[in-house]
This record gives C-alpha cells, sequence and structure tokens, in this order.
C-alpha cells in the first residue's frame, strides 16, 4: 500500500526520467535540452532547499507560539514588517521554499499581512539573490530596485490582509 | 550562488551545532520535523522542476532576447512581464539572461518587470501555492504582485533613465 502511494507520488518524476533515459539513447534532442533544463534547476533545489527544512524544524522546536505572536503576530506593527522583512532577508532558495516557511511562521501565530510581506521580502530582497544581481546587473539598479519594491510588497502585505484577512489559513501542503 | 550557498550552508551546521548543545532532544525532533516536511514536499517541487524544464526549452533564451530587447517598446514590457510571470528560472540562468538583455540595449525597465515578476509571480507554483494558502489567497497574491511587478518595472524604467 505504502509502495503505491509512492509510486502515485512520483509517477511525473518516474515518467520524466524513463523519457528522459530514452531521449538519451534516442538522441532526441528536445528531450535532452528539457533534461538539462532541469537539471539546473534540481541542482539549485538541492543546495538550498534541504537547508532550508532543517531551519524550519529547528524554528519549530526553538521559537515558542507566544514570541511569534507578540513580535510578528496580528497587532506587531511596524517593529512585525521590520521583522519579517529582515528575517526573509536572510533566507535563500526559491520561491516554493518560502512555502513551508510561511506555513510555520502561520502555525506559530504570524499575522496575515506579516506572511504576505514575508514572501514579497523573500522573492525580492534575500540577501543572495541581492549579491547575483549586484554582479551582474550592478549597483545602481540593485538599490533602485529594491527600494522601489520594499514599499510594494509591503502594501501588497495589507492588501492581503484586507481581502484574505479572516478566512486565511495556511495548509501544510503534504 | 555556490558560494551563497556555501555560507547558508554553515549558518545552518552553526545553527544545528548550538541547538544541539542546548537540547539534543529537541535538535533531533527539530530534524525529524524538517525531514518530514521535506519528504513530503519533494514530489510537487520535482513536478515544479519538470515543468520549468520544459517550459525553458519551449522558451529558449533567445526568443526572450529577441522579443524583450531593445525597442520592443510597451509590447516588449508586457512580454517581459507575462514571460516572467509564466516561468520560474533559477538565479542562475536568469540573472545572466537580464545581463545579456541590458547588454543587448533592453531597458531596465523591461529588465526589473522581467526579474520581478519572476520572483513574485508564479504561475507554474500556483498549484503548489493553492495547497498552502487556499484558492483565493493564492490567486490574490498572484493577481497583486502581478500589478505591483509592473508598478516596479516602470518606476525603477524611468529612475534609471532619470537618474
Amino acid at each position: 500500500m505504502v509502495k503505491k502511494t509512492l509510486i502515485k507520488q512520483y509517477a511525473w518524476v518516474i515518467l520524466f526520467l524513463i523519457l528522459s533515459i530514452g531521449s538519451y539513447f534516442a538522441g532526441f534532442k528536445p528531450g535532452l535540452t528539457i533534461y538539462s533544463n532541469f537539471q539546473k534547476s534540481f541542482i539549485e533545489m538541492l543546495v538550498f532547499v534541504p537547508v532550508i527544512f532543517i531551519l524550519v524544524g529547528l524554528f519549530d522546536v526553538w521559537v515558542p507560539k507566544e514570541t511569534i505572536e507578540k513580535y510578528i503576530g496580528k497587532e506587531s506593527g511596524i517593529l512585525g514588517i521590520f521583522l519579517v522583512t529582515f528575517l526573509a532577508m536572510l533566507q535563500a532558495g526559491p520561491l516554493y521554499g518560502a512555502f513551508p516557511v510561511a506555513y510555520i511562521l502561520y502555525k506559530k501565530g504570524a499575522g496575515v499581512r506579516n506572511i504576505f510581506i514575508y514572501l514579497g521580502a523573500f522573492s525580492s530582497l534575500k540577501i543572495p539573490m541581492l549579491g547575483l544581481e549586484l554582479g551582474y546587473l550592478g549597483l545602481k539598479y540593485t538599490l533602485v530596485r529594491s527600494l522601489v519594491s520594499l514599499p510594494l510588497f509591503i502594501l501588497v502585505g495589507f492588501l492581503m490582509e484586507k481581502l484574505v484577512g479572516d478566512d486565511f489559513k495556511v495548509k501544510d501542503a503534504n | 550562488m555556490v558560494n551563497n550557498a556555501i555560507i547558508f550552508a554553515v549558518v545552518t551546521g552553526i545553527s544545528l551545532l548550538v541547538s544541539l548543545i542546548f537540547d539534543r532532544k529537541k535538535t533531533l525532533l527539530g530534524l525529524k520535523k524538517g525531514v518530514k516536511i521535506f519528504i513530503g514536499m519533494l514530489p510537487p517541487f520535482l513536478n515544479i522542476l519538470i515543468l520549468i524544464g520544459i517550459l525553458l526549452y519551449l522558451i529558449p533564451q533567445e526568443a526572450i532576447v529577441k522579443y524583450v530587447g531593445p525597442n520592443s517598446g510597451a509590447l516588449g514590457f508586457f512580454i517581459a512581464a507575462i514571460i516572467g510571470s509564466i516561468t520560474l528560472i533559477p538565479g542562475i540562468i536568469s540573472y545572466p539572461i537580464a545581463a545579456t538583455l541590458i547588454s543587448k540595449g533592453a531597458s531596465y525597465g523591461v529588465v526589473a518587470v522581467f526579474m520581478t515578476t519572476q520572483m513574485l509571480v508564479g504561475v507554474v507554483t500556483l498549484p503548489l501555492e493553492i495547497k498552502y494558502f487556499g484558492k483565493k489567497a493564492a490567486l490574490l497574491r498572484n493577481a497583486l504582485n502581478f500589478v505591483a511587478a509592473l508598478m516596479i518595472g516602470l518606476v525603477v524604467g524611468w529612475l534609471m533613465r532619470l537618474w
């Protein structure tokens, strides 16, 4: 039974691998390109995502709910915005890696507004990404883009709180 | 990216060590929780990566450079926003694309909207996001961030020209 669900869960991955191996032997170019694209994203995921989960697990056991409620809960105000932005800046990896963190923040009592500000800051201000941006696009662009993005994702946080506010829930996706 | 990864891993390693010193049992519980969530998340993550691989094939870099390059105007800006929203290209690939765009004469506004939608809006990851936040919140978040990204692109483009 366990095996069956496992196969079902990984159905697309298995199919993909079979097709990739087939492409390799048949010399099917598009298949090989797709595989090499996959590989690049896969490496990115392997590099960052497992680490995120270790941190999420540690965060879960060490940080008490009261602390999160107090500092980034519903009534936390500007300090809360500042704290979630700072927390997000310290992270790395692709956006889907931030969803589990959003889940743990929600579970610990973070406010709706702050959860979305967290996602905004994660997407546009995380330090590892700013490093890449600086290298490829220069200081002026990085500064301008960061400063223009900041008020906008905070605004999105406020709008989300207003629009989904009370019936908002984050579920553990598995 | 490799340097970032090393720093990130070292910081996590130190946190883990400190956590172990303070409370072994708690740390193991935390690790177990983390691993459990990770294993549960792995299939949807891998599916997203496969989709990204296919999308990157369907929308090759040369096409991106061609359609949102210099003199592509308002249409180019809009195409950049759409491509950026649909795809989720890892930073190691997307930043070089952005730099190529600039060197080929694309405007900073186009690059800003492309990179910002890339980061803030995720059509490919939407099914996963819905699992976490529910349909309403996930769709709203993407819609609002799409508008925000357009504004960021316009304002950044304008400021870069002005400055």
